[in-house]
């Protein structure tokens, strides 16, 4: 826009709503979590002001440190798979012909509105021993008996993948149908065979792109829960199923606070690094 | 390169609709408990949902909440966006970007922190409790939208209401307002269907006594399978497809996922 006006007092009156709800129900909020995560737990009951860093010390003990770096190590390989899988996809759909990419849109859209709850339970069933798909394997003589598949690390990393896998289409759809076609009709015409025209001209044209959307995925999938609850064990749950395990079933609320924030930082610097990724490269072509 | 491309596309559409199938299949499942091959055909799992008053309950107080706190969101949404694109603001990006925040967030961020608040107010266990955390969580949806409006409207329309003589007031309620109800329209919706599904802040807010879908859902699969929870699902996908099928006919389904008009022309002519 080229020229805003200056504010007069009624201006900041109508801000006054908006910005007042953020700041009680989001900004408040937030500073009496940072001062939690320095109170002091009572064991059996709940917390009690205090001012300790019992809760900060035992996030930097081994066993928290090996978990923050499952949790980051799990969700940077959905963020690849997912890359892997949907850049090609993507790219794809924008070279289609308006129906089948009308269709497939669809699609991705009707996955993206199902709830993860509901993702969860699906899987968990298809990759259950009662009726899941080695069932089909069994019935197609495949496999001589059915096996479970959950709760394992691959169910975990399928569930989040499957949960950020439209996010991920979305995101590089509307940048990939501004691929100027020219370009890749000229590689052609130089004599480069389709698949090398995409790997020596279009990957390395959308690399930011490609870097954006896995950061995307990977900030994404760090704040699911119920994936990795109800696909995996213990061992393979993530941050926020912790942080949600800490304030709910174990009572220890403080705790719980001092590993929101140790993820909120983290996510903070991954969404200013793509920030900054995509300030780079707002256009393609 | 056509046979890996058709290969992958089959894989993706393969993979994206095969939890839709296993619903679908055990929500008309006769059994109580969901067996392969399935075993008799039935309906009464989806009768189940409009006569067993637990799971009528749920949906009503999901709806509710999804109704009135994209509303809400809507409402902060609204004068954010308005009044940092009209005005030299110097903090605009701060307000924005304080804005965006919640969403950007993982919701286990919001949750929580809504969690302590409501603790330490002794509020607690109440539905507004939940109603403001979404609106809060959500309002970016709105704001994204409608600040998006508010950059590609057309200046001459306020500009001439303006030469014209009317103030500012009534330049928003004659010719801004007016403009940005599309935008308010798709941030609501948007907002509308992610409080219906979310979980983990509906139930750390008020879970316990504040049953809603997916709370319900997520309780009622610790014990186990259910046919009605497939029978939910088939119902939600089939709105939502419902939905976007209506949208993709009467609307531009490409031009609103953000597709480059120019190619549009193009496909339009091929």
């Amino acid at each position: 826009m080229s020229q805003q006006e200056r504010p007069s007092p009624r201006t900041y009156g109508v801000l006054a709503f908006p910005v007042g709800m953020l700041v009680i129900f989001f900004l408040i909020p937030f500073g009496i979590m940072v001062a939690t995560s320095f109170y002091h737990r009572i064991e059996g009951a709940f917390y009690e002001p205090a001012f300790e860093l019992a809760n900060w010390q035992r996030l930097f003990q081994p066993v928290f440190l090996e978990r923050a770096l499952f949790s980051i190590g799990i969700c940077l390989l959905a963020g690849f798979v997912c890359i892997v899988v949907a850049f090609p996809f993507t790219y794809f759909l924008t070279r289609m012909r308006r129906r089948p990419q009308v269709a497939l849109l669809i699609v991705v859209l009707s996955a993206l509105s199902l709830s993860e709850v509901i993702v969860a339970f699906s899987w968990y069933i298809l990759l259950g021993r009662a009726s899941g798909v080695s069932n089909i394997l069994v019935w197609l003589g495949v496999m001589n008996e059915a096996a479970a598949y959950q709760p394992s690390f691959a169910a975990v990393l399928l569930g989040l993948c499957y949960i950020a896998f439209p996010y991920c289409v979305l995101t590089l759809y509307p940048q990939l149908t501004r691929l100027d076609p020219e370009i890749t009709e000229a590689a052609q015409t130089l004599g480069a065979s389709p698949w090398r025209t995409f790997w020596t001209v279009v990957v390395p044209i959308a690399r930011p792109l490609i870097v954006a959307g896995s950061l995307l995925v990977f900030v994404f999938t760090l704040g699911s829960y119920i994936i990795a609850f109800f696909l995996g064990r213990p061992e393979h749950w993530t941050l926020s199923v912790f942080i949600a395990d800490q304030a709910s079933a174990n009572a220890n609320v403080p705790f719980a606070a001092a590993m929101a924030i140790f993820l909120t930082v983290l996510s903070l610097l991954v969404v200013a690094a793509v920030v900054l990724v995509e300030s780079r490269t707002r256009r393609l072509t | 390169m056509r046979v890996w491309r058709w290969s992958l596309t089959a894989f993706v559409v393969v993979f994206l609709l095969a939890p839709l199938v296993v619903v679908a299949v055990g929500s008309v499942n006769e059994n109580r408990y969901l067996n392969f091959p399935p075993e008799g055909f039935s309906l009464s799992w989806y009768g189940q949902l409009f006569t067993d008053p637990g799971w009528r309950n749920s949906i009503r107080l999901s709806l509710e909440i999804a109704a009135v706190s994209a509303a809400l969101a809507v409402l902060i949404a609204t004068p954010l966006a308005y009044v940092l694109r009209t005005y030299r603001i110097r903090l605009a990006p701060i307000l924005y970007a304080l804005g965006v925040l919640p969403f950007m967030l993982p919701p286990i961020i919001s949750a929580l922190g809504m969690q302590v608040f409501w603790l330490s107010t002794g509020h607690v266990g109440r539905i507004e409790n939940v109603v403001i955390a979404h609106a809060i969580f959500f309002a970016t949806l709105p704001l994204v939208t409608i600040s998006l409006a508010m950059e590609t409207m057309d200046q001459a329309l306020p500009e001439a209401a303006k030469t014209l003589g009317a103030d500012q007031r009534t330049t928003f309620r004659t010719i801004t307002l007016p403009l940005l109800i599309p935008s308010m329209i798709a941030g609501y919706a948007a907002a509308f269907v992610l409080s219906l599904n979310e979980y983990i802040i509906s139930f750390l807010v008020a879970g316990f006594t504040v049953e809603t879908l997916p709370v319900k859902i997520v309780n009622g699969l610790r014990y186990g399978f259910t046919p009605t929870i497939a029978a939910i699902a088939v119902v939600f996908v089939l709105i939502a497809a419902t939905t976007l099928t209506l949208f993709a006919i009467f609307g531009n389904l490409m031009k609103f996922l953000g597709a480059d008009p120019a190619i549009l022309e193009k496909n339009k002519a091929a």
